[in-house]
Protein backbone atom coordinates (compact mmCIF):
# COMPACT_ATOMS: atom_id res chain seq x y z
CA UNK A 1 0.00 0.00 0.00
CA UNK A 2 2.98 2.29 0.73
CA UNK A 3 6.23 1.53 -0.32
CA UNK A 4 8.78 4.03 0.71
CA UNK A 5 12.52 3.20 -0.76
CA UNK A 6 15.86 5.61 0.64
CA UNK A 7 13.71 8.84 1.29
CA UNK A 8 15.84 11.46 2.15
CA UNK A 9 14.95 15.13 3.60
CA UNK A 10 17.31 17.97 4.51
CA UNK A 11 16.25 21.37 5.81
CA UNK A 12 19.70 23.96 5.43
CA UNK A 13 22.49 21.56 7.61
CA UNK A 14 20.17 19.00 8.99
CA UNK A 15 19.05 15.77 7.91
CA UNK A 16 15.71 15.84 9.21
CA UNK A 17 15.46 12.35 7.03
CA UNK A 18 18.34 10.20 5.86
CA UNK A 19 17.86 7.19 3.58
CA UNK A 20 14.54 5.73 4.96
CA UNK A 21 13.16 2.84 3.27
CA UNK A 22 9.93 0.41 4.67
CA UNK A 23 7.13 -0.80 3.28
CA UNK A 24 3.79 -1.02 4.70
CA UNK A 25 0.94 -3.43 3.62
CA UNK A 26 -2.90 -3.32 3.35
CA UNK A 27 -4.59 -2.97 6.40
CA UNK A 28 -1.19 -2.86 8.70
CA UNK A 29 -0.99 -0.12 11.96
CA UNK A 30 1.85 1.03 11.83
CA UNK A 31 3.82 3.04 14.81
CA UNK A 32 5.94 5.58 14.17
CA UNK A 33 8.33 5.96 17.18
CA UNK A 34 10.77 8.03 18.53
CA UNK A 35 12.02 11.41 20.07
CA UNK A 36 10.81 14.43 18.97
CA UNK A 37 12.89 15.75 16.34
CA UNK A 38 13.16 12.37 14.88
CA UNK A 39 12.29 12.92 11.56
CA UNK A 40 8.60 11.45 12.16
CA UNK A 41 6.39 14.37 11.27
CA UNK A 42 8.65 15.02 8.09
CA UNK A 43 8.68 11.62 6.85
CA UNK A 44 4.56 11.94 7.05
CA UNK A 45 4.65 15.30 5.37
CA UNK A 46 6.43 13.69 2.36
CA UNK A 47 4.12 10.58 2.25
CA UNK A 48 1.13 13.46 2.13
CA UNK A 49 3.07 15.61 0.08
CA UNK A 50 3.16 18.41 2.01
CA UNK A 51 7.27 18.49 1.45
CA UNK A 52 9.06 16.94 -1.62
CA UNK A 53 11.84 14.11 -0.70
CA UNK A 54 15.41 15.83 -1.65
CA UNK A 55 16.07 12.29 -2.60
CA UNK A 56 14.38 8.99 -2.64
CA UNK A 57 11.08 7.54 -4.28
CA UNK A 58 7.91 6.57 -2.61
CA UNK A 59 4.62 5.20 -3.41
CA UNK A 60 1.39 5.74 -2.10
CA UNK A 61 -1.87 3.65 -3.10
CA UNK A 62 0.49 2.96 -6.39
CA UNK A 63 0.84 6.61 -6.78
CA UNK A 64 4.08 8.61 -7.06
CA UNK A 65 4.20 11.22 -4.02
CA UNK A 66 5.88 13.54 -6.53
CA UNK A 67 4.61 12.71 -9.76
CA UNK A 68 1.16 11.87 -9.19
CA UNK A 69 0.84 14.28 -5.81
CA UNK A 70 -3.11 14.84 -6.72
CA UNK A 71 -4.15 11.14 -6.67
CA UNK A 72 -2.11 10.53 -3.59
CA UNK A 73 -4.09 12.77 -1.73
CA UNK A 74 -7.28 11.57 -3.20
CA UNK A 75 -5.85 8.04 -1.53
CA UNK A 76 -4.60 9.50 1.79
CA UNK A 77 -6.76 10.91 5.13
CA UNK A 78 -4.05 12.97 6.64
CA UNK A 79 -4.42 14.88 10.16
CA UNK A 80 -1.50 17.01 10.72
CA UNK A 81 -0.33 17.05 14.56
CA UNK A 82 -2.48 19.41 17.06
CA UNK A 83 -5.00 18.83 14.59
CA UNK A 84 -5.33 21.91 13.04
CA UNK A 85 -8.54 23.51 12.14
CA UNK A 86 -10.31 26.19 10.84
CA UNK A 87 -11.32 27.91 13.98
CA UNK A 88 -13.88 30.43 12.24
CA UNK A 89 -16.17 27.91 11.01
CA UNK A 90 -19.03 25.32 12.27
CA UNK A 91 -18.24 21.97 12.73
CA UNK A 92 -20.54 20.89 9.86
CA UNK A 93 -19.61 24.26 7.06
CA UNK A 94 -16.38 22.66 7.60
CA UNK A 95 -16.42 19.21 7.03
CA UNK A 96 -18.92 20.57 4.03
CA UNK A 97 -16.09 22.33 3.07
CA UNK A 98 -13.69 19.44 2.96
CA UNK A 99 -15.69 17.28 1.18
CA UNK A 100 -16.07 20.15 -1.57
CA UNK A 101 -12.16 20.61 -1.76
CA UNK A 102 -12.30 16.63 -1.82
CA UNK A 103 -14.73 16.60 -4.78
CA UNK A 104 -17.90 14.66 -3.30
CA UNK A 105 -21.11 14.82 -4.77
CA UNK A 106 -23.52 17.24 -3.48
CA UNK A 107 -25.55 14.21 -3.47
CA UNK A 108 -23.35 12.07 -0.80
CA UNK A 109 -22.45 14.81 1.19
CA UNK A 110 -25.36 15.10 3.58
CA UNK A 111 -25.19 11.43 4.24
CA UNK A 112 -21.39 11.69 4.89
CA UNK A 113 -21.13 14.30 6.94
CA UNK A 114 -23.72 12.38 8.89
CA UNK A 115 -22.05 9.43 9.00
CA UNK A 116 -18.48 11.22 10.18
CA UNK A 117 -20.94 12.78 12.99
CA UNK A 118 -21.61 9.27 13.85
CA UNK A 119 -18.71 7.76 13.78
CA UNK A 120 -16.64 10.40 15.36
CA UNK A 121 -18.97 11.03 18.46
CA UNK A 122 -19.80 15.00 16.79
CA UNK A 123 -24.02 14.78 17.93
CA UNK A 124 -23.22 17.36 21.16
CA UNK A 125 -21.34 19.41 19.07
CA UNK A 126 -22.77 19.71 15.27
CA UNK A 127 -23.41 23.35 15.18
CA UNK A 128 -20.64 25.04 17.28
CA UNK A 129 -17.48 27.01 15.88
CA UNK A 130 -14.61 24.69 15.64
CA UNK A 131 -12.86 27.28 17.67
CA UNK A 132 -14.93 27.00 20.83
CA UNK A 133 -14.11 23.03 21.47
CA UNK A 134 -12.15 21.06 23.71
CA UNK A 135 -9.23 19.68 22.43
CA UNK A 136 -10.89 15.95 22.47
CA UNK A 137 -13.40 17.62 20.27
CA UNK A 138 -10.92 19.47 18.10
CA UNK A 139 -8.83 16.18 17.56
CA UNK A 140 -12.54 14.60 16.91
CA UNK A 141 -13.27 16.46 14.12
CA UNK A 142 -10.17 16.18 12.70
CA UNK A 143 -10.30 12.57 12.21
CA UNK A 144 -13.91 13.23 10.88
CA UNK A 145 -11.98 15.48 8.27
CA UNK A 146 -9.65 12.89 7.16
CA UNK A 147 -12.31 10.06 7.02
CA UNK A 148 -14.87 11.65 5.31
CA UNK A 149 -13.72 10.63 1.75
CA UNK A 150 -13.70 7.07 2.93
CA UNK A 151 -9.65 6.70 2.61
CA UNK A 152 -7.72 3.62 2.16
CA UNK A 153 -4.81 5.63 4.49
CA UNK A 154 -4.68 7.14 7.32
CA UNK A 155 -1.79 9.41 8.38
CA UNK A 156 -1.96 10.53 11.97
CA UNK A 157 0.40 12.49 12.94
CA UNK A 158 0.63 12.38 17.17
CA UNK A 159 -3.45 12.27 17.51
CA UNK A 160 -3.72 11.85 21.20
CA UNK A 161 -1.06 14.58 22.36
CA UNK A 162 -2.37 17.45 24.18
CA UNK A 163 -5.47 15.20 25.26
CA UNK A 164 -6.60 14.12 28.76
CA UNK A 165 -6.37 10.12 29.62
CA UNK A 166 -9.74 9.72 29.20
CA UNK A 167 -9.85 11.17 25.73
CA UNK A 168 -6.87 9.40 24.96
CA UNK A 169 -8.80 5.98 25.27
CA UNK A 170 -11.47 7.15 23.74
CA UNK A 171 -9.33 8.72 20.58
CA UNK A 172 -7.41 5.53 20.60
CA UNK A 173 -10.62 3.22 21.13
CA UNK A 174 -12.10 5.43 17.63
CA UNK A 175 -8.57 4.94 15.88
CA UNK A 176 -8.53 1.26 16.45
CA UNK A 177 -12.47 1.16 15.14
CA UNK A 178 -11.78 2.99 11.97
CA UNK A 179 -8.19 1.16 11.38
CA UNK A 180 -10.00 -2.24 11.01
CA UNK A 181 -10.50 -1.81 7.61
CA UNK A 182 -7.46 0.75 6.45
CA UNK A 183 -3.89 0.96 6.56
CA UNK A 184 -2.56 3.30 8.74
CA UNK A 185 0.17 4.68 9.84
CA UNK A 186 0.44 6.75 12.97
CA UNK A 187 3.46 8.49 14.77
CA UNK A 188 3.51 8.88 18.26
CA UNK A 189 6.06 9.32 21.68
CA UNK A 190 3.72 7.79 23.81
CA UNK A 191 5.37 3.95 23.72
CA UNK A 192 1.36 2.48 25.50
CA UNK A 193 -0.07 3.78 22.50
CA UNK A 194 2.11 1.62 20.07
CA UNK A 195 1.44 -1.27 21.96
CA UNK A 196 -2.20 -0.93 22.10
CA UNK A 197 -2.76 0.42 18.64
CA UNK A 198 0.21 -0.70 16.21
CA UNK A 199 0.23 -4.17 14.54
CA UNK A 200 3.70 -2.92 13.91
CA UNK A 201 6.63 -0.65 15.11
CA UNK A 202 9.30 1.57 13.20
CA UNK A 203 11.66 3.31 15.91
CA UNK A 204 13.24 6.72 13.69
CA UNK A 205 16.04 8.43 15.49
CA UNK A 206 17.68 10.92 13.92
CA UNK A 207 16.40 10.48 10.94
CA UNK A 208 16.88 7.16 10.39
CA UNK A 209 14.97 3.95 10.93
CA UNK A 210 16.63 2.47 14.39
CA UNK A 211 14.46 -0.67 14.30
CA UNK A 212 11.23 -1.99 13.10
CA UNK A 213 9.06 -5.04 13.90
CA UNK A 214 5.99 -6.46 15.47
CA UNK A 215 6.53 -5.15 19.21
CA UNK A 216 7.07 -9.16 20.23
CA UNK A 217 9.89 -8.93 17.45
CA UNK A 218 11.46 -6.14 18.93
CA UNK A 219 11.72 -7.51 22.43
CA UNK A 220 14.21 -10.20 21.17
CA UNK A 221 15.49 -7.52 18.57
CA UNK A 222 17.21 -5.68 21.58
CA UNK A 223 18.56 -8.88 23.06
CA UNK A 224 16.34 -8.25 26.36
CA UNK A 225 16.89 -9.97 29.52
CA UNK A 226 13.97 -10.68 32.09
CA UNK A 227 14.71 -9.28 35.16
CA UNK A 228 13.69 -11.23 38.40
CA UNK A 229 13.06 -9.89 41.70
CA UNK A 230 13.39 -12.18 45.19
CA UNK A 231 13.72 -11.17 48.44
CA UNK A 232 14.59 -14.27 50.65
CA UNK A 233 15.30 -14.91 54.25
CA UNK A 234 17.93 -17.34 55.06
CA UNK A 235 20.08 -18.25 57.78
CA UNK A 236 23.04 -19.76 55.61
CA UNK A 237 25.09 -17.03 53.69
CA UNK A 238 25.51 -18.56 50.54
CA UNK A 239 22.24 -17.73 49.16
CA UNK A 240 24.08 -15.40 46.15
CA UNK A 241 26.26 -18.84 44.67
CA UNK A 242 23.42 -20.86 45.23
CA UNK A 243 20.94 -18.71 43.13
CA UNK A 244 23.50 -18.15 40.74
CA UNK A 245 23.80 -22.17 39.93
CA UNK A 246 20.88 -22.03 38.76
CA UNK A 247 21.02 -23.12 35.12
CA UNK A 248 20.53 -19.81 32.81
CA UNK A 249 21.03 -16.99 35.50
CA UNK A 250 23.43 -14.94 34.05
CA UNK A 251 23.29 -12.13 37.30
CA UNK A 252 23.06 -11.97 40.33
CA UNK A 253 22.97 -8.80 42.06
CA UNK A 254 22.10 -7.76 45.74
CA UNK A 255 20.09 -4.52 45.61
CA UNK A 256 18.75 -3.84 49.09
CA UNK A 257 18.00 -4.74 52.85
CA UNK A 258 14.40 -4.93 53.80
CA UNK A 259 13.01 -5.25 56.62
CA UNK A 260 12.84 -8.51 58.94
CA UNK A 261 15.72 -10.03 57.35
CA UNK A 262 14.88 -10.06 53.94
CA UNK A 263 17.55 -9.57 51.28
CA UNK A 264 16.44 -8.80 47.92
CA UNK A 265 18.07 -9.96 44.75
CA UNK A 266 18.12 -9.15 41.05
CA UNK A 267 18.25 -12.14 38.86
CA UNK A 268 19.10 -11.44 35.43
CA UNK A 269 18.25 -14.34 32.77
CA UNK A 270 16.81 -14.56 29.32
CA UNK A 271 13.92 -17.55 30.66
CA UNK A 272 12.59 -15.63 33.14
CA UNK A 273 9.75 -18.08 33.41
CA UNK A 274 11.72 -20.63 34.18
CA UNK A 275 14.44 -19.07 36.21
CA UNK A 276 11.29 -18.06 38.67
CA UNK A 277 10.35 -21.75 39.33
CA UNK A 278 13.57 -22.85 39.77
CA UNK A 279 14.33 -20.31 42.89
CA UNK A 280 10.86 -21.26 44.65
CA UNK A 281 12.46 -24.95 44.17
CA UNK A 282 15.85 -23.75 45.58
CA UNK A 283 14.15 -21.84 48.40
CA UNK A 284 11.97 -25.09 49.29
CA UNK A 285 15.53 -27.20 49.20
CA UNK A 286 17.56 -24.58 51.63
CA UNK A 287 14.42 -24.05 54.01
CA UNK A 288 14.50 -19.88 52.60
CA UNK A 289 11.48 -17.90 53.22
CA UNK A 290 10.20 -16.07 50.30
CA UNK A 291 8.02 -12.91 50.44
CA UNK A 292 8.05 -11.61 46.96
CA UNK A 293 9.12 -13.09 43.79
CA UNK A 294 8.26 -11.40 40.37
CA UNK A 295 9.70 -10.88 36.80
CA UNK A 296 9.74 -7.67 34.85
CA UNK A 297 9.66 -8.24 30.97
CA UNK A 298 11.86 -5.38 29.40
CA UNK A 299 8.93 -2.98 28.14
CA UNK A 300 9.08 -1.51 24.82
CA UNK A 301 10.13 1.63 27.30
CA UNK A 302 13.45 -0.20 27.35
CA UNK A 303 13.83 -1.34 24.43
CA UNK A 304 12.92 2.55 22.89
CA UNK A 305 15.53 3.89 25.42
CA UNK A 306 17.93 1.38 24.09
CA UNK A 307 17.79 1.45 20.69
CA UNK A 308 17.56 5.65 20.51
CA UNK A 309 20.53 6.21 23.26
CA UNK A 310 22.62 3.96 21.83
CA UNK A 311 23.56 5.11 18.65
CA UNK A 312 24.35 8.79 20.32
CA UNK A 313 26.96 7.20 22.52
CA UNK A 314 28.66 4.80 19.85
CA UNK B 1 -11.81 24.53 -10.55
CA UNK B 2 -14.69 22.77 -8.28
CA UNK B 3 -11.59 23.26 -5.72
CA UNK B 4 -11.02 26.65 -6.44
CA UNK B 5 -14.95 27.68 -5.66
CA UNK B 6 -14.71 25.47 -2.86
CA UNK B 7 -11.71 27.60 -1.29
CA UNK B 8 -13.26 30.83 -2.45
CA UNK B 9 -16.92 30.18 -0.67
CA UNK B 10 -14.76 29.45 2.41
CA UNK B 11 -12.86 32.26 2.08
CA UNK B 12 -15.74 34.40 1.48
CA UNK B 13 -17.63 33.32 4.06
CA UNK B 14 -15.27 33.75 6.44
CA UNK B 15 -14.99 36.97 5.85
CA UNK B 16 -18.43 37.17 7.37
CA UNK B 17 -18.38 35.05 10.33
CA UNK B 18 -16.54 37.57 12.24
CA UNK B 19 -17.62 40.98 13.02
CA UNK B 20 -14.71 42.16 10.78
CA UNK B 21 -16.40 42.85 7.62
CA UNK B 22 -19.34 44.65 9.01
CA UNK B 23 -16.97 46.99 10.65
CA UNK B 24 -14.61 47.11 7.69
CA UNK B 25 -17.37 47.92 5.40
CA UNK B 26 -18.98 50.46 7.81
CA UNK B 27 -15.38 52.21 8.60
CA UNK B 28 -14.71 52.05 4.45
CA UNK B 29 -18.17 53.68 3.47
CA UNK B 30 -18.09 56.41 6.38
CA UNK B 31 -14.57 57.33 5.30
CA UNK B 32 -15.02 57.45 1.59
CA UNK B 33 -18.31 59.08 1.86
CA UNK B 34 -17.43 61.85 4.63
CA UNK B 35 -14.20 62.58 2.47
CA UNK B 36 -15.92 62.46 -0.85
CA UNK B 37 -18.80 64.93 0.40
CA UNK B 38 -16.38 67.18 2.13
CA UNK B 39 -15.07 68.94 -0.58
CA UNK B 40 -17.95 67.94 -2.91
CA UNK B 41 -20.42 71.01 -1.30
CA UNK B 42 -17.08 72.80 -1.09
CA UNK B 43 -16.66 72.61 -5.45
CA UNK B 44 -20.53 71.87 -6.28
CA UNK B 45 -19.99 70.28 -8.96
CA UNK B 46 -21.65 67.04 -9.78
CA UNK B 47 -18.70 65.16 -10.06
CA UNK B 48 -17.36 61.84 -8.23
CA UNK B 49 -13.84 62.65 -9.61
CA UNK B 50 -12.68 63.63 -6.29
CA UNK B 51 -13.84 60.26 -4.75
CA UNK B 52 -11.87 58.47 -7.20
CA UNK B 53 -9.05 60.26 -6.56
CA UNK B 54 -9.33 59.57 -2.53
CA UNK B 55 -9.81 56.14 -3.30
CA UNK B 56 -6.58 54.24 -4.14
CA UNK B 57 -5.54 56.42 -0.61
CA UNK B 58 -8.00 54.39 1.20
CA UNK B 59 -6.98 50.81 -0.58
CA UNK B 60 -3.96 51.51 0.39
CA UNK B 61 -4.57 50.63 4.22
CA UNK B 62 -7.72 49.12 3.14
CA UNK B 63 -6.63 46.46 0.86
CA UNK B 64 -3.91 45.11 3.09
CA UNK B 65 -6.39 44.49 5.72
CA UNK B 66 -8.37 42.61 3.53
CA UNK B 67 -5.29 40.32 2.43
CA UNK B 68 -3.01 40.35 5.83
CA UNK B 69 -4.97 37.45 7.22
CA UNK B 70 -5.68 34.87 4.39
CA UNK B 71 -1.83 33.04 4.07
CA UNK B 72 -0.39 34.90 7.53
CA UNK B 73 -3.41 32.79 9.69
CA UNK B 74 -3.24 29.58 7.62
CA UNK B 75 0.59 29.36 8.20
CA UNK B 76 0.37 30.33 12.07
CA UNK B 77 -2.77 27.83 13.11
CA UNK B 78 -1.12 25.21 10.93
CA UNK B 79 -3.99 24.78 8.60
CA UNK B 80 -1.89 25.23 5.60
CA UNK B 81 -0.97 21.91 6.43
CA UNK B 82 -4.86 20.55 6.08
CA UNK B 83 -5.03 22.63 3.44
CA UNK B 84 -2.01 22.17 0.96
CA UNK B 85 -2.44 17.88 1.59
CA UNK B 86 -5.94 17.85 0.30
CA UNK B 87 -5.89 17.39 -3.57
CA UNK B 88 -5.48 21.09 -4.46
CA UNK B 89 -2.81 22.33 -6.78
CA UNK B 90 -1.38 25.24 -4.87
CA UNK B 91 -2.47 27.63 -8.15
CA UNK B 92 -5.91 26.70 -7.13
CA UNK B 93 -5.77 27.18 -3.54
CA UNK B 94 -3.89 30.94 -4.25
CA UNK B 95 -6.86 31.68 -6.69
CA UNK B 96 -9.35 30.74 -4.59
CA UNK B 97 -8.03 33.06 -2.12
CA UNK B 98 -7.30 35.68 -4.43
CA UNK B 99 -11.36 35.68 -6.10
CA UNK B 100 -12.86 36.10 -2.63
CA UNK B 101 -10.74 39.13 -1.29
CA UNK B 102 -11.59 40.29 -4.79
CA UNK B 103 -15.10 39.80 -4.65
CA UNK B 104 -15.00 40.74 -0.95
CA UNK B 105 -13.56 44.06 -2.47
CA UNK B 106 -16.57 44.27 -5.28
CA UNK B 107 -19.47 44.13 -3.14
CA UNK B 108 -17.56 47.02 -0.91
CA UNK B 109 -17.28 49.00 -4.25
CA UNK B 110 -20.33 48.28 -5.16
CA UNK B 111 -22.07 49.70 -1.68
CA UNK B 112 -20.08 53.03 -2.68
CA UNK B 113 -22.54 53.27 -5.82
CA UNK B 114 -24.78 55.14 -3.59
CA UNK B 115 -22.60 57.80 -3.25
CA UNK B 116 -23.09 57.67 -7.24
CA UNK B 117 -27.14 57.75 -6.75
CA UNK B 118 -26.53 60.75 -4.40
CA UNK B 119 -24.55 62.75 -7.04
CA UNK B 120 -27.24 61.94 -9.55
CA UNK B 121 -29.83 63.19 -7.89
CA UNK B 122 -28.05 66.35 -7.42
CA UNK B 123 -27.00 67.09 -10.25
CA UNK B 124 -26.15 65.48 -13.76
CA UNK B 125 -22.99 63.85 -13.64
CA UNK B 126 -20.84 62.00 -16.40
CA UNK B 127 -21.93 58.73 -16.35
CA UNK B 128 -18.56 57.76 -18.82
CA UNK B 129 -16.17 59.19 -15.95
CA UNK B 130 -18.16 57.35 -13.32
CA UNK B 131 -18.07 53.72 -15.14
CA UNK B 132 -14.03 54.38 -15.80
CA UNK B 133 -13.71 55.64 -12.61
CA UNK B 134 -15.14 52.30 -11.09
CA UNK B 135 -13.03 50.27 -13.80
CA UNK B 136 -9.84 52.01 -12.58
CA UNK B 137 -10.90 51.23 -9.08
CA UNK B 138 -11.67 47.32 -9.46
CA UNK B 139 -8.30 47.37 -11.47
CA UNK B 140 -6.54 49.01 -9.22
CA UNK B 141 -7.68 47.65 -6.08
CA UNK B 142 -7.06 43.57 -8.14
CA UNK B 143 -3.57 44.66 -8.04
CA UNK B 144 -3.66 45.89 -4.63
CA UNK B 145 -4.88 43.20 -3.63
CA UNK B 146 -2.53 40.68 -5.56
CA UNK B 147 0.26 42.13 -3.69
CA UNK B 148 -1.29 42.01 -0.28
CA UNK B 149 -2.40 38.29 -0.55
CA UNK B 150 1.45 37.20 -2.12
CA UNK B 151 2.98 39.13 0.61
CA UNK B 152 0.58 37.31 3.56
CA UNK B 153 2.31 34.40 2.37
CA UNK B 154 5.84 35.61 3.17
CA UNK B 155 5.02 35.67 7.12
CA UNK B 156 3.27 34.10 9.93
CA UNK B 157 2.20 37.79 11.34
CA UNK B 158 -0.73 39.47 9.74
CA UNK B 159 0.52 42.62 11.25
CA UNK B 160 4.29 42.15 9.62
CA UNK B 161 2.21 41.25 6.25
CA UNK B 162 0.08 44.56 7.12
CA UNK B 163 2.75 46.31 7.22
CA UNK B 164 4.83 45.28 4.71
CA UNK B 165 1.92 45.42 2.51
CA UNK B 166 0.93 48.78 2.99
CA UNK B 167 4.79 49.79 2.28
CA UNK B 168 5.24 48.16 -0.59
CA UNK B 169 1.52 48.98 -2.02
CA UNK B 170 2.63 52.61 -1.08
CA UNK B 171 6.20 52.66 -3.24
CA UNK B 172 4.63 50.85 -5.95
CA UNK B 173 1.76 53.71 -6.29
CA UNK B 174 3.94 56.49 -6.25
CA UNK B 175 6.73 55.51 -8.26
CA UNK B 176 4.81 57.16 -11.51
CA UNK B 177 4.01 60.14 -9.70
CA UNK B 178 5.69 63.32 -11.17
CA UNK B 179 7.10 64.09 -7.88
CA UNK B 180 9.13 61.13 -8.06
CA UNK B 181 9.75 61.26 -11.51
CA UNK B 182 11.66 64.52 -10.93
CA UNK B 183 13.89 63.23 -8.46
CA UNK B 184 15.17 60.52 -11.04
CA UNK B 185 17.71 60.38 -13.38
CA UNK B 186 15.83 61.17 -17.02
CA UNK B 187 16.73 57.72 -18.50
CA UNK B 188 15.19 55.70 -15.74
CA UNK B 189 11.77 58.30 -15.67
CA UNK B 190 9.83 56.42 -18.11
CA UNK B 191 10.39 53.08 -16.51
CA UNK B 192 9.30 54.50 -13.25
CA UNK B 193 6.43 56.10 -15.29
CA UNK B 194 5.26 52.81 -16.88
CA UNK B 195 5.79 50.68 -13.75
CA UNK B 196 3.89 52.93 -11.13
CA UNK B 197 0.79 51.58 -10.16
CA UNK B 198 -1.03 55.17 -9.54
CA UNK B 199 0.31 56.71 -13.19
CA UNK B 200 -2.29 54.21 -15.32
CA UNK B 201 -5.12 54.67 -12.68
CA UNK B 202 -5.22 58.62 -13.41
CA UNK B 203 -5.88 58.02 -17.21
CA UNK B 204 -8.99 55.01 -16.47
CA UNK B 205 -10.49 57.38 -13.48
CA UNK B 206 -10.42 60.09 -16.07
CA UNK B 207 -12.63 57.73 -18.30
CA UNK B 208 -9.89 57.61 -20.58
CA UNK B 209 -10.42 53.67 -20.96
CA UNK B 210 -6.94 52.28 -22.47
CA UNK B 211 -6.46 48.50 -23.25
CA UNK B 212 -2.67 49.00 -22.31
CA UNK B 213 -3.26 50.05 -18.98
CA UNK B 214 -6.03 47.18 -18.46
CA UNK B 215 -3.29 45.16 -19.58
CA UNK B 216 -0.85 46.37 -17.39
CA UNK B 217 -2.98 46.00 -14.41
CA UNK B 218 -3.91 42.37 -15.37
CA UNK B 219 0.11 41.42 -15.85
CA UNK B 220 0.50 43.39 -12.56
CA UNK B 221 -2.09 41.05 -10.72
CA UNK B 222 -0.78 37.82 -12.74
CA UNK B 223 2.69 38.45 -11.82
CA UNK B 224 1.96 38.85 -8.19
CA UNK B 225 -0.18 35.64 -8.33
CA UNK B 226 2.38 33.37 -9.86
CA UNK B 227 4.74 34.75 -7.26
CA UNK B 228 2.41 33.52 -4.57
CA UNK B 229 2.30 30.29 -6.39
CA UNK B 230 5.91 29.73 -6.12
CA UNK B 231 5.96 31.57 -2.68
CA UNK B 232 3.74 28.68 -1.42
CA UNK B 233 5.62 26.21 -3.26
CA UNK B 234 9.17 26.50 -1.87
CA UNK B 235 7.90 25.20 1.92
CA UNK B 236 8.41 22.26 0.10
Amino acid sequence: MISVKSLTKTFGRTVAVNNISFEVSKGEVLGFLGPNGAGKTTTMRMLTCYLIPDSGTATVAGCDIVEDSLEVRKHVGYLPENAPLYLDMDVVSYLEFVADVRGIPSSEKAGRIRRMVETCGLESVVGRYVGELSKGFKQRVGLAQTLIHDPEILILDEPTTGLDPSQIIEIRQLIKEIGKERTVILSTHILPEVEATCSRVLIINEGEIAASGTPEELHSVAGGEDSIYVAIKADDEGVPEKLSRISGVTAVKKVGDLDDGYIRFLLKSKDGARVGEEVFRAAVENGWTINELHRETLSLEDIFLKLTTKEKSA
Amino acid sequence: MSRTLAIFKREFASYFNSPIAYIYVTVFLGLAGWLFFKGFFLVGEASMRSFFGILPWLFLFFVPAITMRLWAEERKVGTMELLMTLPVTDTEAVMGKFLASFTFLLVSLALSLVLAVVVSALGDPDPGEIFGGYLGAVLIGAAFLAIGLFLSSLTENQIVAFIISVVTIFVLFILGDDFVLMGVPNWIAPVFSFLGLGAHYDSVSRGVIDTRDIIYYLSVVGFFLYLNVKSIESRK
